[in-house]
């Protein structure tokens, strides 16, 4: 029989998350930023129907970076805990902080068994409020951490760079346009500082509108929607439109 | 215990397994004693003292469906909420009004919304009307014990069909059984004189502003029979739940709309109690 190697607990850690962050540097980055009616997700996805974006509950979305696989598995989770707790109590007593709280637990735990590969994911969890000082965004990293984000947040491979861009240019009560035109801007930049093109079609955007009637705030912006948002953003002194439920079919009707 | 969902704790080996998109099927596997079917019951004697609701009418024209419901419950001889809602949304697509035993009927109608909202969360696409109107009939199904013990519930499901660009509505029966409708249905004590009402009134071609005129009167004629459908309180300005579904989803009359409509048709049996005559021949 012969005796483990001794690996130090700081070593066997620094070694898992390593490989998590590795993992997750693989995927696109993505966005989550407070715009004056909401939040609005964007990221670079070539897949239609593979989103990295999606509805967990009323007023709670999930962006996620890293493995598909095991971030849809965790959004099902989600799904799954958010649609008990509302039919258990109430809708009112589903929100972000506490789905923030179980994934958090769910990585945590993950990440520090040794049985168990590390996730290689990273998530956010925001929740639009009734006014934006209402509005939570939760940044939750591979190994189950919380990081309570306001204004903008990027995860994925280049998050640190995209972040700081965010930081210096976003401010409070931007219109959607504007908010659309900064994220695009902040993920086209490469890592050695150049510049590429992200056509529209290989954007996925999301926003939790607090404005929209329907208890339901998360919409997905398609089409002519997303076209005229980016052209209205381009046309940079031009008064910018608010969303309209009519211009743009949801994509699951 | 794993199956608490008040735990703050990591999520249970259930929530991240995969499988199906049911919500249903889910709490089936997870919590069943949550599932309105799976309660085990006690003997009883006789039947069960619970508030009813009555009678809810559907009609569907070119470009959609109307939905409603009259505002009486009603237990034995008493009346027992004046203002009771029985017809709701269940998805953007779609609304189910419900007749029968109040408190069960209104407990199966959240379950079947959150069946819908969870599947399309899910899946990132809706059930089909016809999976919708399945989904509904299994619940009635799981609802069949206490049925037979007088808690029945016996809703109308009606939804515009994206796919055919149609409205439609479906009828059930206690055991689950489905039956599409043409035109016009009903549910509940007075349906026997609301379906008679809208039998003579009901053309193909109505528009949707006489589809909503048409159910007013339908519910009218069955109030005017049925001690367990309520009028319009005009006293109390309570007037009958009006919903229109059409390609541009679910929408609610508000109640000036509805309060319009209904003291239109007042004002016509006035002169004319017994309402609108078809020709003989």
């Amino acid at each position: 029989m012969s005796t483990p190697f001794y690996v130090s607990p700081q070593q066997a850690m620094a070694d898992r998350a390593e490989y998590a962050r590795k993992g997750i540097a693989r995927g696109r980055s993505l966005v989550v930023m407070q715009y004056a009616d909401g939040i609005v997700f964007v990221g670079e996805n070539p897949s239609r129907a593979l989103h990295k974006f999606s509805e967990i509950y009323d007023r709670i979305g999930f962006a996620a970076a890293g493995k598909y696989n095991e971030y849809e598995n965790l959004r099902i989770g989600g799904v799954r805990y958010a649609d008990l707790r509302g039919y258990t109590y109430d809708r009112d007593d589903v929100t972000a902080r506490g789905l923030a709280n179980v994934y958090a637990q769910t990585l945590g735990t993950i990440f520090s068994s040794a049985g168990e590969k590390p996730y290689e994911v990273e998530l956010v969890v925001a929740e639009v409020g009734s006014s934006p000082e209402g509005d939570q965004i939760y940044r939750l990293p591979h190994d189950g951490s919380i990081v309570d984000e306001h204004g903008s947040v990027a995860v994925g491979g280049n998050a640190e760079q995209i972040s700081s861009f965010l930081d210096q240019r976003h401010r409070d009560g931007m219109s959607l346009a504007e908010a659309l035109k900064l994220a695009v801007q902040a993920l086209s930049r490469d890592t050695n500082g150049g510049e590429r093109e992200i056509p529209a079609e290989r954007l996925e955007v999301a926003v939790l509108d607090r404005t929209r009637p329907q208890q339901r705030k998360f919409k997905r912006i398609v089409g002519r929607q997303l076209s005229r948002l980016l052209g209205a953003a381009d046309a940079a002194s031009a008064p910018t439109e608010a969303p309209s439920d009519e211009e743009a079919p949801d994509d699951e009707k | 215990m794993e199956a608490n969902p008040r735990s703050t704790g990591r999520l249970p080996a259930a929530f991240l397994t995969p499988g199906s998109s049911s919500f249903m099927d889910f709490l089936g596997g997870h919590s069943p004693d949550l599932l309105p079917g799976k309660r085990v019951l006690p003997p009883v004697q006789g039947v069960i003292e619970a508030p009813h609701g009555t009678t809810i009418v559907a009609v569907s024209f070119p470009g959609g469906v109307v939905l409603a419901g009259d505002r009486r419950a009603t237990m034995g001889n008493m009346i027992a909420q004046r203002d009771i809602e029985k017809v709701f949304p269940a998805d953007e697509y779609s609304a189910v009004g419900i007749a029968g035993t109040a408190g069960l009927a209104v407990e199966m109608v959240k379950l079947f919304q959150l069946e819908l909202e969870h599947f399309e969360k899910v899946e990132g696409a809706q059930l089909s009307l016809e999976g919708k109107a399945n989904r509904l009939s299994t619940m009635i199904r799981g609802n069949l014990g206490m049925a037979m013990q007088g808690l029945a519930v016996v809703p109308i499901f009606a939804g515009w069909d994206v796919d055919r660009e149609k409205g439609r509505i479906f009828s059930y029966d206690v055991t689950g059984g489905r039956s599409e409708e043409q035109g016009y249905a009903a549910t509940g004590s007075g349906s026997i004189f609301a379906r008679g009402s809208m039998k003579k009134l009901y053309r193909e071609d109505l528009t949707e502003e006489q589809s909503l005129t048409l159910v007013i009167q339908a519910l009218y004629d069955a109030a005017d029979e049925d001690s367990a459908t309520g009028g319009p309180d005009v006293g109390r300005r309570i007037y009958p739940i009006v919903t229109v579904i059409t390609d541009e989803g679910f929408r609610k009359l508000t109640e000036a709309e509805s309060s319009e409509i209904a003291h239109a048709v007042l004002e016509r049996r006035r002169e004319q109690p017994d309402g609108p005559r078809a020709s003989l021949l």
